[in-house]
């Protein structure tokens, strides 16, 4: 497998003209954008991997009068928080991506969905929005930008559901098909962009998709933000090419005792000390968002199991069998299983139910429980029962 | 056409169906929870999940319309195993009291766990582990969260159906639950009672909240006399929980069955229907005769029908400046009621405080109906007991009575005698043929102008309905409508209701009468009917309602001999001043939340 090591870029938070970069956007075809894209290769930034250059390829075959621009900035996974440093520092490269977005789909309309808990940073973007707005109408493109709020859902993150909360309507997700590039917020053709989806691809613009791909390995093109923390001397937010493997990773960030770390967060999986060595941050090894925890020998991982279960068996939408009351299941289970007073082969019937959850929950978040659940029973089991 | 194979059998079928359809298409059965019918897919219990070859996950077989060259599978192992988990799950949070539960036997979970979830259970009782609530606020239907597995079916049915909302999802995660409007009590928010949820519900989460007991120690009381009625819709739908197929006309058992119970006197809502047309058909024409003749300004047209107490409550509830259009006519359930304890114990010499009166009623919203206090105009509650439809099946069943082979009987007398015109009032747009065959031979002394009296434009599952009846040769008496055009309206299901008013309080509905039901298909749809209910049960029981209508001697309701006796006798004249004491009553405007 291709291992690229440990290598810090600077791309998202790179210093651009992004008036530059726009005027150079807006005299390309939709075509144009949407090849530069596929050739980037670039995968959606948020966790799940889409390539973007279809999500809008398939947006712009659409044929409707309104179509819609997302960005999803509901970062609610836990132990993410690169999406808040990025509007924070480059909020205007958000928007440029969803500008950029916005031509290739044939959208003039945009919409940021952002965290509830990042309320504080709206009076700073709404300056920096307006002066964005300017300056695109400027260049003579006609596109505008409107922000709306979460109120603290983790589901409202999932597309679906996030549009049902921009409608007014209460978070659940939506049966698919209809993807949201047919059928997206307001009934509208939509595509869906994580916060650093959007910014890369306007730095594809910018340098080109032939420079991009010298960045990351044949599966994951480019680099990533991660966010770090944990057990860790250096916790933060750092951007690397992507394609280095876990044991890299340690190297650089550990405090010298890790013996796991979880990529990707609660819905992510957990990698133990025997695995860093073969194991490839990207799509090819274990995929991630951005989140990345170290946990070092003092920690107990039942009770990091038992935090993420908590987690989910609270924030899940509680619509479908499979995630509302898996979830409640799994949780007790291991309690349970910890007191004593099930077997502790309860464990495989519990595993075989995370199987379950995977195949027959409605959205990525049931489906992706059993993650967590599976990688740190199978790899920490004796943790869980004694 | 799109082509997909299931189970290795190859298939075309239309673009948009889903893969349940289709399946049923090839007689595959697919076990579905949250999936109805008349409702629109919620794909969230994945009861229903099938395998697709190369597809990553399970889908919902309800919710995945089909694509070309799809090949699907309904049973393979995978399918089996997940689908076990998922009925296991479900039973987890579910208070498993079957044997004692209401809805014992009649239970679409019991079915499932009966088929993919026997033997030891695999995972952890939660039912502990929520605070569940039992509301009983409300007089007609009990709502038990023990029991409620969150398929939203209600949820969906108070919605779609019946554009209220009463109850809706609230919290996330393992808190979620079907919650009503600030958590308050069923009674205390917008709730119109009409029992739909209740029709829909596939376990014992929503039921009726029964008087059965009420009723036996009423008939075990050997100082009572119990004397019942029964609605129009009744007698073509009971046959439903006591071995028929629907749409079974069964009025002669049903009446020997009530006798078998031991009621004193088994007579029919049918007879106070034909009374209503009398007192809502002269209230119609007068206010009419006001309106046009007298160019009385205060007089509200379009006149409303007010024989639903769903459609009652929702009109108190959502639009009560239009509560002057109602008309002031009682329900023929309660205008029975009245006369029960005054009418009838004068003729058979009774003590009115010794008279139980009973109902049996295709309708949850009755028992509200009969608990209201303006329907005490006897002197005592006018109706004691309202028991569903399914109630009275429950009692047929205790009582070991051998429904199927019993022999047919009659109706009572006195108030047993009906028309066709009474027993119509169990489908949508049967109040208004029932009135129309009424009111245009008072105004022109000629039968209406419809072959066999068959008004074919206000019948049908349409949601609304509109006609235009042009009333020419009129009597002396009723000049000042010669030539006039009378426009009416029906609708069905309260959405359609909302509709209808929508378009009355924008102008671009102008009526002078209509006729608005609560539940899809009137009465015959009401939420006191056999469960299960879909459009086909619906229809088949319609079409036993207008062949119930044509089998009777007299269809007309001024015909009845007995509505003509209670006005010689009794009430004088209709709306006169008996009339409007006993039969008529009055609203109030309720909160909108």
């Amino acid at each position: 497998m291709e291992n690229k090591g440990l290598n810090k870029v600077d791309l998202i938070f790179e210093k651009i003209n992004p008036k530059e970069v726009l005027q150079k956007a807006f005299n390309m075809t939709s075509t144009e954008i949407i090849q530069d894209m596929l050739d980037s290769g670039l995968k959606g930034r948020g966790g799940a991997g889409f390539p973007t250059g279809l999500k809008w390829k398939y947006t712009a075959a659409e044929k409707s009068q309104d179509k819609y621009i997302i960005c999803n900035a509901d970062e609610g996974e836990p132990g993410t928080f690169k999406d808040r440093e990025i509007l924070d520092r480059v909020s205007t490269k958000v928007h440029g991506g969803m500008a950029i977005a916005g031509k290739a789909i044939g959208a003039k309309m945009g919409i940021v969905y952002l965290r509830g808990e990042y309320r504080y940073m709206l009076p700073k973007i709404m300056i920096e929005l307006k002066d964005f707005h300017k300056m695109i109408h400027e260049i003579g493109y006609d596109f505008n930008i409107e922000y709306r709020m979460g109120s603290g859902a983790y589901i409202c993150g999932e597309e679906s559901a996030l549009f049902e909360s921009i409608e007014g309507k209460r978070g659940e997700p939506r049966n698919k098909p209809p993807y949201p590039t047919v059928s997206g917020v307001f009934g509208k053709p939509t595509s869906i962009n994580n916060v650093e989806t959007l910014v890369t691809a306007m730095m594809i613009i910018n340098h080109g998709a032939k420079n991009f791909i010298q960045y990351g390995t044949k599966d994951s093109r480019g680099s990533k933000v991660f966010s770090v923390s944990g057990d860790t001397p250096t916790p933060g937010i750092f951007e690397l090419e992507l394609g280095m493997t876990v044991q890299q990773f340690v190297n650089e960030f550990g405090d010298g005792d890790t013996k796991a770390v979880q990529v990707g967060g609660a819905s992510g999986f957990c990698v133990p000390r025997k695995k860093f060595v073969e194991t490839i941050i990207g799509f090819e090894g274990v995929p991630t968002g951005g989140s990345m925890k170290l946990f070092n020998s003092s920690r107990s991982m039942y009770n990091v199991l038992h935090n993420y279960l908590d987690f989910f068996a609270e924030e899940s939408c509680g619509q479908c069998t499979p995630c509302r009351v898996g979830c409640q299941q799994l949780l007790k289970g291991i309690e349970k299983v910890k007191k004593g007073e099930v077997k502790s082969t309860y464990l495989t019937e519990l595993t075989k139910l995370a199987d379950t959850m995977k195949i027959a929950a409605k959205c990525g978040l049931g489906q992706s429980v059993g993650n967590a659940f599976k990688s740190i029973v199978g790899n920490f089991r004796e943790e869980i029962i004694y | 056409m799109i082509k997909l194979t299931i189970n290795n059998q190859n298939i075309s079928v239309e673009p948009g169906t889903t893969v349940l359809e289709a399946a049923r298409k090839l007689k595959i059965n697919i076990p579905t929870l949250c999936n109805h019918d008349d409702l629109c897919v919620a794909g969230n219990c994945r009861v229903c999940v099938v395998e697709q070859t190369g597809a990553r996950t399970l889908i919902a077989a309800c919710a995945m319309p089909v694509s070309e060259g799809m090949d699907i599978h309904t049973n393979t192992l995978k399918v089996r195993n997940a689908r076990r988990h998922i009925v296991e799950l479900l039973l987890t949070e579910h208070r498993a009291d079957c044997t004692k539960c209401y809805k014992n036997q009649n239970c679409e979970l019991q079915s499932l766990a009966n088929e993919f979830a026997f033997g030891d259970t695999i995972f952890l009782d939660l039912v502990e582990d929520h605070d569940y609530a039992i509301d009983s606020s409300s007089p007609s239907f009990i709502k038990d969260d023990s029991k409620c597995i969150r398929c939203q079916r209600c949820v969906r049915t108070c919605e779609e159906l019946q554009y209220i909302s009463a109850i809706a999802v609230a919290n996330k995660g393992a808190h979620q639950k079907i919650s009503s409007f600030h958590n308050r009590p069923m009674s205390h928010v917008v709730c119109t009672n009409c029992g739909q949820c209740v029709n829909r519900c596939p376990t014992g989460a929503l039921v009726e909240k029964t008087a059965i007991d009420q009723v036996w120690d009423a008939i075990y009381d050997p100082e009572k006399h119990v004397v019942v009625q029964t609605a129009p819709a009744v007698r073509i739908a009971l046959g439903e929980d006591l071995g028929y197929e629907p749409g079974e006309r069964v009025t002669g058992k049903m009446v020997n069955a009530l006798k078998q119970l031991g009621f004193d006197s088994v007579l029919d809502t049918d007879f106070t229907a034909d009374l209503t047309i009398m007192e809502e058909g002269t209230e119609l024409l007068t206010r009419l005769k006001k309106a046009l003749v007298d160019g009385d300004k205060k007089i509200s047209l379009p006149m409303f029908t007010s024989c639903s107490p769903g459609w009652i409550k929702f009109i108190e509830h959502k639009y009560p400046e239009y509560l002057p259009n109602l008309s002031t006519c009682k329900s023929p359930q309660q205008m029975f009621g009245a006369l029960a304890k005054t009418f009838y114990a004068q003729k058979r010499n009774l003590d009115p405080s010794k008279i139980v009166s009973v109902s049996i009623m295709p309708c949850t919203a009755k028992k509200f109906e009969a608990d209201r206090p303006e329907m005490r105009a006897s002197g005592y509650k006018d109706v004691d007991y309202v028991l569903t439809t399914r109630e009275l099946a429950v009692m047929i069943k205790q009582a070991g009575i051998d429904f199927m082979n019993l022999e047919e009987a009659k109706y009572d007398s006195i108030m047993g005698d009906s028309t066709g015109a009474g027993v119509i009032f169990g489908a949508t747009g049967g109040v208004m043929e029932a009135a129309l065959r009424t009111a245009y031979e008072i105004v022109t002394g000629r039968e209406v102008p419809f072959k066999n009296l068959n008004i074919t434009p206000v019948r049908g599952m349409d949601g609304v309905k509109e006609a235009t009846v042009k009333i020419e040769g009129c009597l002396e008496e009723w000049k000042f409508l010669e030539g006039a055009e009378l426009k009416v309206a029906i609708a069905h299901g309260l959405v359609n209701a909302n509709e209808i008013m929508r378009q009355i309080k924008n102008g671009t509905g102008n009526y002078h009468f209509v006729e608005i039901m609560a539940c899809p298909g009137g009465c015959l749809g009401g939420g006191g009917q056999p469960i299960p209910t879909n459009a086909a049960i619906r229809k088949n029981r319609m079409k036993a309602i207008y062949s119930e209508d044509e089998h009777m001697v007299l269809r007309k309701s001024h015909q009845n001999p007995e509505i003509i006796a209670i006005y010689k006798d009794f009430l004088g004249k209709p709306n006169s001043k008996v009339s409007h004491e006993l039969l008529h009553t009055h609203y109030v405007e309720r909160d909108h939340f």
